[in-house]
């Protein structure tokens, strides 16, 4: 086990190395870069001054010479400054992670909780009025395009009179909160997040609740549920406890693998919100070619999609017993 | 589309519509609270353990009603065992999952018949057909225990032997505490003949070969020293040494807590060996039964007669090929009422176009349902 997770991580290091290079080449091969981007509405910018400020932002280099550069300061965990923000990249992600990390594992804990349990009673009244109606929903969470969803959302709240909930932004603009986090401004928070969470779990509920249902029916036909029930086990033993162990290890793997999620944020349904997470920064970064920012953000989530999967193997291993790493 | 299809689709779609209607009347079975003297019954023997009595179970597939099990009768004597023969197909596994009460619902359901058991423990008879989920749960391996087949799936792979051990005895005996259910668990194994109880009490499924998992099987099954003991093809899955082996350990464990088998097997060998009593079944009916003797001295269903023949036998000629019984099983969805047997057997006579023939009392225990043999009968 000890061997099999350093060696992993070994491994780990060289993708992580391949990732850094494309991800570089990509970002430095857009169309237009920073300063160009910046400057394009200022009819006084002559070239020189573009070609000055190209070199104060390091964009005068070729690709393999800014890389090597990036590459050497960010083994010194310096991953530069951002240019939009005029501030190292480490602060800002550091500053925007947190809203990001929040609004997604709520919502992972909420299709948790309504997915697993629902796939279990679709699974145990297979082809019954109930399954079918959680199969719809699924069918309905699986193809609603995420923005479409918010609009339609946001249309219903804020156009129709339901003036319930506030459809965009974190915190009310008229209202003027304290520095530190005081109920009513948690409050606040809490009735603004309200609608893209909703968003993020019916549209990410359906593959976790396909995924419960299959294995569950999958499982319950197996030999030991027949044994459990030849020997007398209650039928919701048989299920909570014989069937749903042997369920949960498919879903452990989903998991990990839902780790990166947790921090990419979702660009398109953030900026829709105008909610100031890593997603729609990144967005925004983007389009304004933040070579540093988009170098720091990405490297973040391929360093947790790796940590994921790797965790996902041990859970796997924890979870099932016949799984030996090595 | 041509008419034919269209008689196919309409016959589908009423085959659904009657499925739905069956589906919707078990569902509604299972809600209502069942008194106890809907359930409560007399033995026809007080000797039989088990007594199976015009027993029908029906799948409702898609493409039509499966008779299973249509018409079986048969009783399981107290501390006897009896082996139950047929072709892959012809109900016998579905037999005994009636009678445990887990056939896969809501396609498969016993629509008619008894299945009277002699609740010793209780001092009573019950229906198993009627009796409630609630009582079949204390039923099920506390009074009537299952061996399956498979040895390499029947045990759940995340639970250590020690703990599917513990459940099936916990579930049966509140009193005990959790160190005596372990200990029991571990006396358990060494009756099967596992050395090392202690270390497979804490092993996992996987970590044992197809042999020990079987052993483990057993241990489980007799874990509350049931009174029936269902064997569903105990050894098919292994191999001849260890079969013999598995044969003997369930013999003698048989005696020691004087429990009736019911053994399910197509292996006549294993038939002689360790069946007192023998029923053939053939096509969800049973078509012959008797004594060992009666059936192995004097088979008379042509089927019985085929089934002996197609044995290998290593005295016989040599470079002979092996019988088979020639064609096919009928398809088993929506059976017509004739002997099914009849357009593969080489001694029909003119009755045997008629409907499926009675069961016919050859001697006290030999009893066959042929119409040849009961006209040999009449002419003796």
């Amino acid at each position: 086990m000890k061997q099999y997770i350093i060696r992993r991580v070994l491994i780990s290091l060289v993708v992580l190395l391949g990732v850094s290079i494309m991800l570089y080449t990509l970002v430095r091969s857009m169309p237009s870069d920073y300063v160009d981007l910046s400057t394009s509405a200022n009819v006084k910018m002559t070239d020189e001054m573009r070609a000055h400020l190209r070199e104060i932002y390091g964009l005068d280099k070729g690709i393999v010479e800014g890389y090597i550069d990036w590459l050497t300061s960010a083994l010194r965990l310096d991953l530069g400054q951002s240019l939009i923000f005029n501030a190292p990249v480490t602060d800002v992600i550091g500053r925007y992670a947190g809203v990001t990390f929040t609004v997604a594992a709520i919502a992972l804990v909420l299709q948790l909780l309504i997915a697993i349990p629902l796939g279990i009673l679709a699974a145990r009244k297979q082809y019954s009025a109930t399954d079918y109606i959680i199969t719809g929903l699924v069918f309905l969470g699986l193809s609603l395009p995420t923005f479409f969803f918010a609009a339609v959302l946001k249309r219903i709240f804020g156009y129709y009179g339901l003036d319930l909930l506030p459809i965009s932004g974190m915190l009310t603009a008229r209202v003027t909160y304290p520095d530190h986090m005081t109920w009513a401004k948690f409050l606040d928070y809490a009735q603004h997040l309200i609608l893209p969470i909703t968003v993020f779990v019916i549209t990410g509920l359906g593959s976790m609740l396909r995924y419960t249902r299959t294995n569950m029916l999958e499982v319950l036909n197996a030999d030991y549920i027949r044994t459990a029930r030849a020997k007398g086990v209650p039928e919701h033993r048989v299920i909570y406890s014989h069937a749903f162990r042997n369920t949960l290890i498919p879903i452990v793997t989903l998991l990990g693998a839902s780790l990166p999620g947790l921090f990419s944020g979702a660009a398109i349904s953030e900026s829709l919100f105008a909610i100031e997470g890593l997603g729609n920064i990144g967005l925004k970064a983007a389009n304004m070619g933040d070579v540093p920012y988009l170098m720091g953000y990405n490297m973040l989530l391929a360093f947790l999609t790796i940590v994921g999967y790797l965790l996902s193997d041990i859970l796997y291993a924890v979870v099932d017993p016949r799984v030996r790493l090595s | 589309m041509n008419t034919a299809e269209k008689e196919r689709n309409k016959r589908l779609r009423e085959v659904k519509k009657e499925n739905a209607r069956r589906y919707r009347a078990l569902k509604k079975e299972k809600k209502r609270k069942i008194p106890e003297s809907e359930y409560l019954t007399r033995m026809k023997d007080p000797d039989n353990i088990l007594e199976i009595d015009n027993l029908h179970t029906f799948f409702y597939t898609d493409v039509g009603t499966v008779r299973a099990i249509d018409g079986v009768t048969f009783e399981v004597p107290r501390g006897k065992t009896v082996g139950i023969v047929g072709e892959s197909g012809c109900g016998k596994s579905v037999t005994s999952l009636s009678v445990m009460r887990i056939l896969q619902e809501p396609q498969g359901q016993i629509t008619g018949g008894e299945i009277r058991f002699n609740q010793r423990k209780e001092n009573r008879a019950i229906n198993l057909v009627k009796t409630p989920q609630k009582v079949m749960e204390k039923v099920r391996g506390g009074e009537i225990s299952m061996i399956f087949q498979e040895p390499m799936t029947t045990l759940n792979p995340v639970f250590t032997i020690g703990r599917q051990l513990d459940e099936a005895v916990e579930l049966h005996s509140e009193k005990m505490s959790k160190k005596e259910v372990a200990e029991h668990s571990i006396s358990m194994l060494k009756l099967v003949g596992i050395a090392n109880a202690e270390g497979v009490y804490k092993m996992y499924p996987h970590e044992l070969s197809g042999g020990m998992r079987q052993r483990v099987v057993i241990a489980m099954a007799l874990a509350c020293s049931p009174d029936l003991i269902i064997a569903d093809e105990p050894t098919t899955a292994l191999d001849v040494t260890i079969q013999a082996q598995i044969l003997d350990l369930l013999r003698d464990l048989k005696n020691k807590i004087n429990a009736s088998i019911m053994l399910i097997t197509h292996d006549l060998g294993v038939v002689a060996e360790m069946a007192d009593y023998v029923v053939v079944m053939y096509a969800g009916r049973v078509v012959e039964q008797g004594t060992v003797q009666d059936i192995f001295h004097n088979p008379t269903h042509p089927y019985t007669l085929g089934l002996m023949k197609s044995r290998p036998n290593i005295l016989g000629g040599e470079g002979d090929r092996l019988y088979s019984i020639p064609g096919n099983v009928p398809n088993p969805v929506d059976l017509p009422n004739y002997c099914y047997f009849h357009n593969r057997c080489d001694q029909c006579i003119a009755e045997c176009d008629g409907p499926f023939p009675e069961m016919v009392a050859l001697s006290k225990t030999h009893k066959v349902a042929c119409y040849r043999a009961a006209k040999k009968e009449v002419q003796e």
